[in-house]
């Protein structure tokens, strides 16, 4: 077991109330699975990915334990959790490639990056270029300002040096955004070599594009609204989907083939809650096209089949 | 309706200006009444360059755009306006397509005002409230709001709404889908279908391939400012011919089926093509040679309604 | 949804911001000390009342200079003075910036070069000689000309910052789509760039005020300034020279040092107040 996280509850404080981003997620990663975390904007993606390495500024821990490789992370509290990050746990923040500083050249970003980290430079100069070479990026590239890859290469470069350390969980905020098909797959591929090369042990890879996810991800786990959904193997998620919104959504996906004169496809009427005051129960109920009595009640998120995790009122009876 | 003829632009770039960088580089293609046209390629090939020459937003180096026979160049200011009540715009991000400041609302005041100055308030608030209704709004859930309390979905119908207050005959669609999420996208892009069969014509910006095989019914692939291929879009997706093209193919995503070959090359550092074809540092076919190192190879017609961009393809 | 409405909104939310309204009430008791003050003098301005320094008294309501001039009297008159300089120079200054900085930013090109140049001849000719060769040919000098003197040659600074702004507003979406619904430029910059940095405008009006002022104090100090007339630039240099610092005759700089630091500061706690009033994502937090 690589990962392990139970009841994590993670809220913003706001001058308003509490933003409930991240309720009770509770699911573990394997040695070497990719996993794709999915969901719309706003559902909180980013609040569990980041809330593994960094609170930061609103965010407020309130229960849960996160295990990784048998060992509890301290992530409420920042200076404990210094001896993990990066060396531990490595994360690509969302818009990491605007975020490098412009004015800096490359290589001088990587220096700091790991004297902060109180590694040796020069005894990791010769691994760190092993990497660039694996993935096509001349060594120049070090003498480079950011301003000057283009954003393929800027995210292969923050992949690199996120995994560095070979951490053992690696979390990808939206990488591939940004990008056009042919980088994206050439990222989302790398990012399958890197586990295969045992650089990273598990990885969560967020993006609201589940198509990129089919290709890589060994499982999806979907999230509404700051509450998990449903987690089950890539095949599953995409076949036979078992949560309404994972239905949904995946029925909303236009693929190559399809078109409007022949097939219509549908979105998901309504609207996502605000999470400052979230509906009590699975907060997915007011679109649901099931929701029944028992939806008033927060769904336990339970494992239906063998590694296929559902939360889901209607689910539970069906299989009942 | 709309034709564009060899349309290039420049940009002077350097300390000095002293290189010009091609952004769009004569390319020509036309849409019909009707037609909705999906405009792909990928990140700087000069996709949104060529919405905004046909917006009149960046100005034109050389080559010509004619809207209904007219050349949009000649349009004096006075006319301007009734260019803009037949040809519109929708960009990427809709929350900056509106001045943060003021409510949402204000963009369809500002339409009043324009356009409609004589138009009396009643009747003014009936036709504004057809046009939300038209793009699957509840005015009364989205009247009166500033922009950040509206969801991307909802101020991108906003944005739709705006234009179809007017006479419109053309709508230059740039990525606006793309900031938004999987489930809203596809009602957005339904939206537009259901108005291109009302006689709409749309060029659909995208770098997303399945969305423009759901709507439209020719595509264009640019490439460095080229048009590399273009045609019918079941064609260009089911038999692409340019190298780029077969390219991108490969690369889309698939639900039901995995990537086949890990074929992607990335290419180098960005460089300045001024002469041969655009593609020719990445190409890999057989058949390249020195010609396509000399000459820019230009569009052939290889089958009916389907053309490429490629000296392996030259008669 | 029409305009006087969203007039009131911002008029509702300016009168419900607390900092908007401190800054607001700090100004206007200056304001009306400049104002009436005058009234109340019980001596009249820069003659010599007293034998020499005294302290406040019920006589002399700040007391009197080391020359036993009435410092009350000077307070008030010096804080008109400084008002008036203050607007005239730190406004002709914001309007002029505001002007080159529009223009420049938003139609770019060769405009903005040409545009650009003037700003740098500008600031590069030094301020004192233009006002050496000044001073030689206008024997009587007056509040009016040292403002608008002032204003003239300090609005650079305010014309790059305003540039800077309006260049980076106008590559925003919502300026195409302006453009696309026919709106004159000149519309486009008053009604949708402009309102965008209401906030900023009234700050570089701001720095503006606070730089005429302080410019004023200095040329005052120099022998540049007006040849009739009180300041507060002037009394806190006559003070300086009368070695008030060193004698201890605190009433005589305090009072014009707290008036410049106080209108100052409250002008800046309404600027943050105005961000929070024009901008509605600040307003709801
Ligand atoms: N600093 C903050 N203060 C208050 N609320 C916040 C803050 N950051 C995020 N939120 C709220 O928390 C919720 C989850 O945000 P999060 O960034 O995790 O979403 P996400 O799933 O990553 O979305 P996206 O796909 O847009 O990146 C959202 O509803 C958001 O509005
Ligand atoms: N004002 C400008 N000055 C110089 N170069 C420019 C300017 N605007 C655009 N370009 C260049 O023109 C090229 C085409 O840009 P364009 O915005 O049309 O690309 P795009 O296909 O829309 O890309 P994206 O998918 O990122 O929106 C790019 O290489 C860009 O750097
Ligand atoms: S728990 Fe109820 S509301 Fe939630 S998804 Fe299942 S059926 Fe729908
Ligand atoms: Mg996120
Ligand atoms: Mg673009």
């Amino acid at each position: 077991m690589s990962l392990n996280i139970e009841n994590l509850t993670v809220y913003y404080q706001t001058l308003k109330g509490e933003v409930h981003a991240l309720e009770d997620a509770s699911f573990s990663l394997t040695d070497g699975e990719i996993m794709g975390l999915a969901g719309e904007s706003g559902c909180g993606k980013t609040t569990l990915g980041t809330s593994l390495i960094l609170l930061n500024g609103r965010m407020r821990y309130i229960r849960g334990t996160v295990l990784l490789d048998g060992q509890e992370l301290p992530i409420w509290d920042n200076r404990g959790m210094d001896e993990f990050r990066f060396k531990q746990v490595s994360l690509i923040p969302q818009y990491a490639m605007s975020a490098m500083n412009p004015t800096r050249r490359i290589g001088k970003m990587v220096h700091e990056l790991i004297e902060a980290r109180h590694e040796d430079y020069n005894e990791i100069m010769p691994e760190l270029k092993r990497r660039l070479d694996l993935v096509e990026l001349p060594q120049e590239v070090l003498k480079l300002y950011p301003i000057e890859l283009s954003g393929g290469m800027k995210q292969r470069m923050v992949m690199v040096l996120s995994t560095l350390l070979n951490p053992s969980l690696l979390i990808a905020d939206e990488i591939t955004s940004a990008l056009d098909v042919s980088t994206q797959k050439a990222v989302v591929e790398m990012l399958a070599e890197f586990r295969d090369r045992k650089f990273v042990k598990s990885m969560i890879v967020i993006t609201h594009d589940i198509s990129i996810l089919s290709q890589v991800a060994d499982s999806i786990m979907v999230m509404y609204a700051g509450q998990l959904s449903e987690k089950a193997p890539t095949e599953t998620i995409i076949r036979h989907a078992r949560h309404p919104y994972t239905k949904l959504l995946i029925s909303s996906l236009p693929k190559v083939g399809i078109k409007y004169s022949e097939e219509i496809l549908h979105g998901i009427p309504g609207k996502p809650p605000l999470l400052l005051d979230p509906p009590i129960g699975c907060r997915f109920r007011d679109r649901c096209p099931v929701a029944y009595e028992k939806c008033t009640q927060v769904p336990p998120f339970l494992e239906l089949d063998k590694d296929h995790f559902v939360a889901c009122w209607k689910e539970f009876e069906e299989h009942a | 309706m709309l034709k564009l003829s060899e349309i290039t632009k420049t940009y002077k770039v350097g300390t000095f200006g002293g290189k010009s960088l091609y952004a769009v580089r004569k390319v020509s293609f036309d849409i019909k009444d009707g037609e909705v046209i999906s405009l792909i390629g990928e990140s700087g090939s000069g996709k949104s360059t060529i919405g905004r020459m046909i917006l009149k937003l960046t100005s034109i180096t050389s080559g010509s755009i004619e809207f209904n026979g007219q050349d949009i160049s000649t349009i004096k200011k006075a006319d301007l306006k009734d260019y803009y009540s037949h040809v519109q715009g929708v960009f990427q991000d809709p929350f900056s397509s509106c001045n943060p400041i003021f409510k949402a609302d204000r963009i369809f005041e500002i339409m009043h005002e324009e356009f409609f100055p004589s138009m009396p308030r009643e009747e003014w608030d009936e036709k504004l409230v057809e046009a939300l209704h038209c793009v699957g709004l509840n005015p009364e859930h989205v009247q009166n709001k500033f922009p950040h309390q509206l969801s991307g979905g909802q101020l991108q119908r906003f944005l739709i709404a705006r234009a179809l207050l007017l006479d419109l005959k053309f709508l230059v669609a740039d990525e606006i889908i793309s900031m938004l999420d999987a489930s809203t996208r596809i009602d957005v892009l339904n939206l537009l279908a259901d108005l291109k069969s009302h006689g709409l014509s749309i060029l659909f910006i995208t770098h997303d391939l399945s969305l423009g095989y759901y709507i439209s019914e020719r595509a264009v692939i640019l490439y460095k400012g080229t048009v590399v291929e273009m045609g019918e879009t079941d064609k260009i997706y089911h038999t692409p011919l340019h190298p780029y093209t077969q390219m991108l193919m490969a690369s889309v995503p698939h639900l039901d089926h995995k990537w086949e070959q890990k074929t992607t090359d990335l290419g180098g550092k960005v460089e300045d093509i001024t002469e041969g074809c655009v593609y020719f540092s990445r190409c890999p076919l057989e058949g390249k040679g020195e010609q396509c190192r000399a000459d820019i190879p230009p569009l052939v017609e290889v089958e009916p309604g389907h053309q490429v961009a490629c000296c392996c393809f030259q008669k | 949804m029409s305009e006087p409405k969203k007039k009131n909104e911002f008029l509702y939310f300016a009168m419900r911001n607390g900092k908007l309204k401190v800054g607001a009430v700090i100004v206007f008791i200056f304001v009306l000390i400049a104002i009436f003050g005058p009234k109340f003098a019980r001596y009249p301005l820069n003659e010599f009342v007293a034998g020499g320094p005294n302290p406040p008294s019920a006589d002399f309501y700040m007391g009197t200079t080391a020359y036993g001039q009435d410092v009350y009297a000077q307070f008030v008159y010096g804080l008109g003075t400084t008002f008036i300089v203050g607007i005239i120079g730190g406004g002709l200054a914001t309007l002029l910036g505001m002007l080159v900085g529009f223009v420049g930013g938003y139609k770019g090109g060769w405009v903005d070069e040409v545009l650009n140049i003037i700003t740098n001849i500008i600031l590069v000719i030094p301020t004192f000689a233009l006002l050496l060769i000044m001073v030689a040919y206008l024997k009587l000098r007056g509040v009016l000309i040292e403002s608008i003197f002032i204003g003239l040659t300090s609005w650079p600074w305010a014309a790059r910052a305003i540039r800077a702004q309006t260049f980076s507003l106008a590559n925003r979406e919502f300026v195409d789509l302006a453009k696309l619904s026919g709106m004159k430029t000149m519309k486009i910059l008053f009604r949708e760039i402009a309102p965008n940095m209401m906030s900023y405008l009234f700050m570089t009006f701001i720095l503006q005020f606070g730089g005429a002022i302080l410019t004023a104090a200095t040329l005052d100090f120099i022998g540049l300034g007006p040849t009739q007339g009180v300041s507060l630039g002037l009394m806190m240099n006559w003070a300086t020279n009368g070695s008030a610092l060193l004698l201890g005759y605190w009433w005589w700089f305090v009072p014009p040092g707290i008036a410049i630091t106080a209108v100052v500061g409250a002008l800046y706690i309404m600027n943050v107040g105005l961000d929070e009033v024009f901008n509605p994502k600040l307003r709801e937090m």
